[in-house]
């Protein structure tokens, strides 16, 4: 039995939210990426957006509190802050298209080490998938940052050299976080720059197929540490 | 004077006709026009293309003309969702055409469609599945596709309120694709929860002029169903 313990989702999310900084303009995806709005630390401006046309997004509303008409692009309650605004879905999307998010967090199948995502389908017999606005979001904001395990339940490596899963994007990602590390994504590969104790780097790269480099402790390719 | 309201929703939905292209709006059963769709499954339309988010969900709205049979084909962002079950027995069966576009690139296409815009190059699915069969070009060195504009015939629309001359408001993330349908049809019918007069809507928050729009009826249907998750 491995002797390390993977980061819980919430941790996960908690990491995530840490390395936002104020003022960023941010799209969080589905899953693991819905939680890190929770987690903004208290204080920090970040503002969300949702591709349903709202700009300054709140958390989930108190039951009193709840808006019928107000969702989120996963279709969950939530509240608006003080600033907020709507938009229609042509200049929601516009807004995503035209390079004027800082920050999208999607969830992820596969990466690829030269930053190619695949996140929507598991074949390219899939008669009727749902793409939503994944490629969109991928190809548009300044920087993708991709949250999901670094394995599948089943064990099958997502790290990898090349996706074999149909793209949703290429060379997108800058950064990965799973539950066993934090990998930024460079022109020279996988850089490990931080990871759960207890875990080595040949350990976490034989949980993938591609090579990894350490840089713990060194900022990457965002500035961010 | 211009009054575009009419009584009622058979009133609002007579004429389509067969084989017509219905854009239908409306993300998450927010700013959806149930009423005008049940309006349409009442007035008899076949062999439609309809445009929407999604293939519907459970057994109403767009998901139920699908399971009538009245709908040729679907052009949506997600076909499979969450009690998307009614598609997915007609899909399966190969009763259905399906066209599966991103998001951004729906609404877009949308956009393009009610201003003029032909078709326009989008990097949003190039080097993937998507961009098969579909004319592509290297523009400032990414790979981009070429999407063409979708227009309707027929556009159904809900709005929170509007007045005598088609002037729309909407109400929160009710906007949602409603401005883009309701330029892009040749046909506009909207439902409205609210009825304004005129001048009573300010130009400064109208969002949709009453230009885009032809046909305006009143159904005060109340809330969106609250979402439990």
């Amino acid at each position: 039995m491995p002797n390390w313990k993977p980061w819980t989702r919430e941790e996960l999310a908690v990491r995530v939210a840490r390395d936002i900084p104020e003022g960023w303009s941010v799209n969080l995806g589905i899953g693991i990426s819905t939680l890190i709005g929770n987690y903004i630390p208290p204080g920090r401006e970040v503002i969300l957006h949702s591709e349903n046309g709202i700009v300054g997004m709140g958390p989930a509303p108190s039951p009193e509190k709840l808006n019928p008409w107000l969702v989120n692009a996963s279709r969950q309650h939530v509240t608006l802050v003080t600033g907020a605004s709507y938009m229609n879905h042509a200049d929601s999307f516009g807004m995503v298209r035209g390079g004027h998010l800082d920050l999208c967090v999607l969830g992820g199948f596969q990466v690829a080490e030269n930053g190619d995502l695949a996140n929507w389908s598991r074949s390219e017999n899939d008669r009727a998938p749902a793409i939503g606005g994944a490629m969109d979001l991928a190809v548009g904001a300044k920087r993708i940052w991709v949250v999901m395990e670094h394995t599948t339940k089943g064990g099958e490596k997502r790290i990898l050299k090349r996706c074999t899963y149909p793209l949703t994007a290429k060379n997108c990602v800058k950064r990965v976080y799973t539950d066993l590390a934090v990998i930024d994504v460079t022109e020279g590969g996988f850089v490990v720059i931080d990871k759960i104790p207890g875990i080595s780097l040949d350990q976490l790269e034989e949980l993938g197929d591609a090579g990894l480099r350490s840089e713990t402790g060194v900022a990457g390719r965002d500035g961010l540490r | 004077m211009i009054d575009k309201f009419v009584r009622s929703v058979a009133e609002a939905m007579a004429g389509i006709e067969d084989s017509s292209t219905v854009l239908v709006s409306g993300f998450a059963q927010i700013g959806e026009p149930r009423a005008l769709v049940d309006g349409l499954i009442e007035q008899g339309a076949r062999d439609l293309i309809v445009v929407h988010n999604t293939a519907g969900r459970g057994r109403e709205g767009v998901a139920r003309l699908i399971g009538e049979g009245r709908v040729r084909k679907i052009i949506c962002s997600f076909a499979r969702s969450r009690g998307s079950v009614l598609f997915e027995e007609i899909y399966a069966r190969g009763d259905i055409e399906l066209e599966i576009v991103p998001q951004g690139t729906l609404a877009e296409r949308i956009r393009a469609g009610g201003a003029g815009i032909p078709a326009f190059f989008t990097p949003t699915g190039g080097g993937t599945l998507l961009a098969r069969g579909k004319e592509t070009r290297v523009i400032d060195g990414r790979e981009c596709v070429l999407e063409q504009a979708i227009r309707g015939d027929v556009a159904l629309v809900e709005a929170w309120r509007a007045d005598r001359w088609g002037n729309l408001v909407y109400r929160d993330a009710g906007r949602n694709f409603n401005p883009v349908v309701a330029a892009a049809g040749d046909l506009t019918i909207v439902q409205t929860q609210n009825v304004a007069e005129l001048g009573e809507l300010t130009p400064e928050v109208i969002v949709t002029p009453g230009i885009y729009v032809d046909r305006v009826v009143h159904v005060p249907s109340g809330d969106p169903p609250v979402v439990i998750s």
